[in-house]
């Protein structure tokens, strides 16, 4: 299996040390290489054990909202009566972001070992994988992968003869960037329109099923046999504090090499671009960075200079979110960009909550309006501040993540809406002599 | 309503995949498999999947436009799924998505005459860093040129001659 | 947890109950939290937003509608940055609503309108194009304007939880979400209407109503429903004396905002081209219109002629006329014509039941005690079908507070869905079959057993008997169906029983005996139709018929009188549970006249001394004599209902199965009325069946 990009001699293989090995999705390769010694020490260890082991690594969400993964098993309420379940989120839809389909294509045994890990954490039997329908052929690989450690004793009933049972099942969505948002995958997985719930109850104590969950992002899942091998705090120290580990960034955009590479949390984002992703295309200047999907505010060259881990990111007024590093260069009209993004989640709005239902139909309808030059100067202010509106307003997260990234765009490239007011787009030509 | 022996059986194991009485849990996976084969989400489809999952017809019709993937009308025997989300717009995915429409004289989510090709705009497939990309299908296609686009489609156009 | 907390809104101390949503605690403080999507009773969405309000230490904005009030909780309603969010949600809003407010139904009556003049914006930043859809008809009663739509899904949540249809779902996504109903293009439901009526804009419409008036164009007037025996509060819209509309959306009266298809549409029957507007005689084989003068002149002539030569009277009253009507009827018959002869459509064994219980004062069970009851018992009805109300009770009870509901019929019905235990017992083999529950109700806090028509004589005895023997309260409810057959029973529009279960000193003919009496000279019919199912053996005896229609009856009659429907006439009735409520004269009809006037005429004509026939001076007289009916007042004017408690020593009441027979009415069909309401036939649901279950 070839891969979609060369790697990079800067990376730190942990959870992608496997990919480019011959059948690395194998069961055989899986096991020539550590796979499932962790579930075989977890077995040694107490849920408490585990559980402490992942918060001594600092291993943050690796979905987006970089929330601590040891509290978040933490909260799963032990002496539940009901069953409990652990739910793999695979259903990737954050725009700039590619990586949990490399880790399931590439390695899917090592998905499968940490959500038995968080089985054993909070006595779960039954794990789910949530599929984005479009990642259709990777249900078909993780089925030949389930099925190989059903046949070979590392799934099912007494598991190595550890006494422990675990099944894996995998369950298709089919096409709802909202099935991200964990409650409203749950709705989803419950065969229902996927919008979120209210929380409190959150999943840990009233998810799938009316029963306890554990929900993470594949990437989560992924890092934890490393976690439980080498230790929590060997896996903390690749990163910086309070932000352990690697972690998958996507590099898309206007770079020389883009792709998919594993670095240390807190790798600095001009290096990332420069010396892991080649440098900018064309010779071009650098003009802009979404850094972690495209819910992100925009950074601006001149803030690109920063330690890529979710509190500096933070503190630049940014999110490191889902790790998609999107680039643009200098001839890329941000006003497009905008519009393509508000687009994008005037689709994806589930349409559950006034501000973001309608809220990001009627920014679309302006900013199309806009970008083909019929905008006047008063829709500058009214963008940013409609957006506003939005924000922190609505039932979920998603009205947040179209607003953000809109009002840091009007605020940090107002020249180019005001170059807009002429009738056309600046870049227009600039962006056609790009492409060829 | 029957489905061929493979997806029964996909079905019959889908359905014992959730826990009990949780059969509604099917719902979403089991159109989109049955569309695959079917061609189209129709209404004795959704009567089908209600029977099937325990649920009112209504609630299967409520799941039917909420996903993307599922349509009531039936595409093109190839489906051209253009992604021009962020990523890919940087790098010409509009203009691919334009070229597809122009080369096969359709808009989008429309089908040519004979059935045999469709095209349509879609949001982030999940393949930022190789773009622009396009699914055809399920099968992913990166760094799609108009040129590669081009070749793609007059491969799909020699299977029509074929028939 | 503490039982209450302390909390400041608005610089306002303020003491709620602790888990109390912050939304009612303001409520309670006197502080309006706007919403749209919150709806008391339905489950919680936290979708329009307008509730947002800010929460010292919070770092956003909160939602009043899901957050519980906390200790401490420093709440600001009335600050800039609550006012702007408002107004911005309304700016939303209204991007794709039409504001076709001037040609909306709603219009008047319309939350948003109420919203936007009381927090939006006058002027609208929105200059993009609106979405649009076509407007669709989803049944005869039920329109649904997408465009006008807030989304705000009380009409889902109000159809699943508070009907358990399910028949609204929502469609596609984002922006262009909208309601859609089960059947594709259609409705097949219990066509309540709910839905139009929960709904805060003009998105749900009304078949019968639309676009016939504005609403401060109406009078509004409280009263009964008259279509089953269940006693909802309907709220008229009259104008020009015709009746537009029927609903309940102030919440009053025992069904808080539900009624039924009957209840909110088959009004209409008052205005059927059938209604008899003048007094009609005889004349071989047809009838000749008469004067009112003329007609009571011959009906007095003719019962004087007969009363004084010993002749035979038969005087079959009402399930539908009022209390003070039935009570004056059987007076007529007593004290007038000196007739014991005398009785009803009886469709419940209500006699033997207070037999069974005498002594026990607490036995009977309010609309509200089936809301509250920790244990439903449903006995041979499908009481959803035939008892709406009452259902819809039940479902709430188990939302709210998590009712365990048992139920034994003869076939399938909707409340088995909800049911703890389900048992299928032909007719007559219900009282063996609850051998089978019994272990699990003795577990149970207290017990409401619902029992229909099936349940009589020695079954209401053995019931009680297995009532009592459970050992927890048991609280019964006889399943009566029409809109005064409580009261007709309690009035003494029986032979044997006077108004309140007393013994009568001799014993007339029943029901059926007057019928096949072949020497009968009179009989009088005020308000029933005994001839649709059965014959009159008498051949000469001269008929009287009050009634609004040519019925079956009313063509055998001699003299037809046409009475004033419910809907024209004050008084009171009683309900199914026992609950006495005020009828309050909406419409008019020209020529017809109150039952009560009608007899108050004849008695005039008789020189009978019967009293006033006013109905508040025949209301006191109930009061005062009428064991159980003391009720207050106050509570009747101010239209709420007041119980009463019939409940006394043994009565001497006989049993004689044939005498009860259910109307068998389902929730699309209502007796004689049913016949005349267009709406009522025009549904694609009706006439309906019982025991379909869902």
């Amino acid at each position: 299996m070839p891969l979609y990009n060369e790697p990079s001699p800067l990376e730190v293989k942990v959870l992608t040390k496997r990919f480019g090995l011959p059948n690395s999705a194998s069961i055989d390769t899986y096991l020539a290489t550590d796979g499932y010694r962790a579930f075989m020490k977890a077995r040694e260890m107490t849920p408490e054990q585990i559980i402490e082991e992942v918060k001594v690594s600092n291993l943050r969400g690796r979905g987006g909202a970089g929330f601590p993964t040891g509290m978040k098993w933490s909260f799963v309420p032990r002496t539940s009566p009901k069953p409990k379940y652990i739910i793999c989120n695979a259903d990737e839809s954050e725009p700039g972001t590619c990586k949990d389909r490399l880790l399931m294509e590439f390695d899917p045994h090592q998905i499968i070992e940490g959500m038995m890990i968080a089985g054993l954490s909070v006595d779960s039997h039954k794990g789910y994988i949530y599929i984005r329908g479009e990642y259709r052929y990777l249900i078909e690989d993780l089925g030949k992968a389930i099925a190989e450690a059903y046949s070979r004793g590392w799934l099912g009933r007494n598991i190595q003869g550890t006494g422990f049972d675990f099944d894996v099942y995998t369950h298709t969505g089919a096409g709802a960037y909202e099935c991200g948002e964990e409650t409203a995958l749950l709705d989803s997985i419950e065969g229902k329109r996927g919008i979120p719930r209210l929380k409190p109850p959150f999943p840990a104590v009233v998810g799938a099923w009316q029963s306890p969950t554990i929900l993470n992002n594949v990437e989560t899942y992924a890092a934890v046999p490393a976690i439980i091998r080498d230790g929590g705090a060997a896996f903390a120290a690749l990163g910086t504090p309070k932000n352990g580990g690697t972690r998958l960034f996507c590099l898309s955009g206007h770079v020389n090499k883009p792709g998919v590479y594993e670095l240390p949390m807190g790798f600095n984002l001009l290096r990332m671009i420069n010396e892991v992703g080649g440098g900018m295309r064309n010779g071009k200047k650098l003009k802009a960075v979404i850094p972690g999907g495209s819910s992100c505010p925009v950074l601006k060259a001149e803030e690109c200079d920063l330690a890529m881990d979710f509190d500096t990111v933070a503190k630049a007024k940014s999110m490191l979110g889902s790790g998609g590093v999107i680039i643009m260069d200098e001839d890329t009209c941000m006003v497009r960009c905008a519009v393509r993004i508000m687009k994008f989640y005037a689709h994806e709005s589930c349409g559950w909550c006034i501000p973001c239902r309608e809220g990001t139909s009627w920014l679309k309808k302006i900013l199309v309006r806009f970008h083909s030059g019929q905008g006047e100067a008063a829709d500058i202010d009214m963008i940013g501040d409609l957006s506003k509106s939005i924000l922190g307003r609505t039932f979920c997260a998603l009205g947040d993540a179209a607003a953000m990234p809109t009002i840091s765009i009007v605020e940090k490239f107002r020249d180019e809406f005001e170059a807009h007011l002429n009738g056309t787009c600046p870049f227009e030509q600039k962006h056609e002599l790009a492409l060829v | 309503m029957t489905f061929s022996p493979e997806l029964e059986t996909r079905f019959a194991k889908m359905l014992e995949s959730y826990p009990e009485g949780r059969q509604r849990s099917a719902v979403v996976p089991m159109l989109l498999y049955a569309q695959d084969e079917v061609g189209e989400v129709s209404q004795e489809l959704i009567e089908e999947v209600a029977k099937r999952c325990r649920v009112t017809p209504l609630q299967v019709d409520e799941v039917v436009g909420y996903y993307s993937m599922l349509h009531k009308r039936p595409l093109g025997k190839y489906h051209v799924q253009v992604c021009t989300n962020i990523s890919c717009l940087l790098v010409g995915g509009e203009e691919l998505f334009e070229h597809a429409c122009r080369k096969l004289g359709l808009g989008n989510k429309e089908v040519t005459g004979d059935g045999l090709i469709s095209v349509e705009e879609v949001e982030c497939i999940g393949a930022c860093s190789w773009a622009p990309a396009i699914l055809l299908n399920y099968d992913f296609h990166h760094f799609v040129t108009p040129e590669k686009l081009d070749r793609l489609i007059a491969d799909l156009e020699r299977t029509r001659k074929a028939q | 947890m503490p039982d209450s907390v302390t909390l400041t809104i608005d610089g306002k101390s303020v003491k709620a109950p602790a888990g109390m949503l912050l939304i009612d605690a303001a409520k309670q403080a006197g502080i309006e939290i706007p919403s749209f999507c919150y709806y008391e009773g339905l489950s919680l969405q936290a979708a329009c937003r307008m509730c947002l309000v800010e929460i010292e230490k919070a770092p956003k904005l909160m939602v009043g509608c899901t957050t519980p009030v906390a200790e401490g909780m420093v709440v600001h309603t009335d600050s800039p940055t609550v006012a702007a969010a408002r107004k911005s949600t309304l700016e939303f809003l209204l991007t794709n609503h039409p504001l076709d407010c001037p040609v909306c139904d709603k219009g008047g009556e319309c939350e948003l309108q109420d919203m936007v003049f009381r927090y939006g914006a006058g002027e609208s930043r929105f200059r993009e194009m609106k979405l649009h859809v076509d407007e669709k008809q989803w049944s005869p009663v039920v329109f649904y304007d997408g465009p006008r739509c807030i989304l705000c899904y009380r009409c889902v949540r109000i159809c699943d939880e508070g009907m358990g249809v399910g028949a609204l779902g929502i469609i596609n996504r984002g922006a262009i979400s909208e309601i859609a109903p089960n059947k594709g293009d259609h409705l097949e439901c219990d066509e309540c209407g709910e839905c139009i009526d929960i709904c805060p804009v003009g998105a749900l419409t009304s078949g019968t109503y639309r676009y016939k008036t504005r609403p401060w164009e109406m009078e509004h007037v409280g009263t009964i429903c008259t279509h089953c025996s269940n006693g909802c509060k309907t709220t008229l819209g009259v104008r020009n004396g015709h009746i537009i509309r029927g609903n309940n959306r102030d919440r009053s009266g025992i069904n808080g905002e539900f009624l039924c298809i009957k209840g909110r549409y088959a009004f209409d029957f008052i205005d059927s081209a059938e209604r008899m507007q003048s007094p009609l005689k005889r004349v071989g084989a047809n009838f000749e219109p008469i004067s009112w003068g003329e007609a009571l002149e011959i009906v007095a002539k003719t019962f004087a002629e007969v009363k004084s030569r010993g002749g035979k009277f038969g005087v079959i009253g009402s399930n539908h006329t009022t209390n003070e009507e039935n009570f004056y009827l059987q007076k007529f018959a007593r004290q007038g014509l000196g007739t014991a002869n005398i009785d009803h459509h009886r469709t419940g064994d209500i006699p033997t039941l207070l037999d069974a219980l005498s002594g026990k004062t607490e036995s009977l069970a309010t609309t509200d005690a089936v809301y509250h009851a920790k244990s439903l018992l449903i006995v041979a009805s499908d009481l959803s079908q035939q008892h709406p109300l009452l259902a819809f009770q039940i479902r709430a009870n188990k939302r709210h507070h998590n009712a365990r509901i048992y139920v034994v019929t003869p076939g399938p019905v909707r409340e088995d869905k909800y049911a703890a235990k389900s048992v299928r017992a032909a007719e007559g083999a219900e009282i063996q079959a609850l051998e089978g529950l019994r272990e699990s109700l003795k577990l149970e806090g207290d017990l409401v057993i619902l029992f229909g028509d099936a349940v009589k004589g020695d079954a209401v005895r053995q019931l009680v008997a297995f009532g009592d023997s459970l050992g927890i309260p048991v609280k019964y409810v006889p399943l009566v169906d029409y809109s005064n057959s409580r009261g007709a029973s309690d009035m003494g529009l029986l032979p044997d029983l006077l108004p309140g279960y007393q013994a009568a000193p001799e014993r007339g003919l029943d029901y059926n005996d007057m019928l096949a009496a072949a020497d009968l000279d009179v009989l009088w019919v005020v308000g029933a139709n005994p001839l649709k199912d059965h014959a009159l053996a008498s051949t000469g005896a001269f008929v009287v018929v009050q009634d609004l229609f040519l019925t079956e009856t009313a063509k055998r009659a001699d003299i037809v009188l046409p009475g004033a429907s419910a809907y024209e006439k004050n008084g009171t009735v009683t309900n199914v549970t026992g609950e006495v409520q005020r009828l309050k004269a909406g419409a008019k009809v020209i020529g017809a006249k109150p039952d009560l006037e009608i007899m108050g005429l004849l008695a005039k004509e008789l020189k009978f001394n019967l009293g006033i026939w006013r109905y508040d001076k025949v209301l006191e007289e109930i009061r005062a004599t009428v064991l159980g009916y003391n009720v207050p007042l106050p509570l009747l004017a101010a239209g709420s209902a007041a119980q009463t408690m019939p409940v006394n020593g043994r009565d001497s009441a006989e049993f004689n199965p044939g005498q009860i027979r259910s109307s068998r009415d389902t929730l699309f069909t209502s007796g004689t009325l049913g016949r005349y309401s267009k709406m009522l036939s025009s549904v694609l649901e009706a006439p309906g069946a019982l025991y379909r279950g869902e």
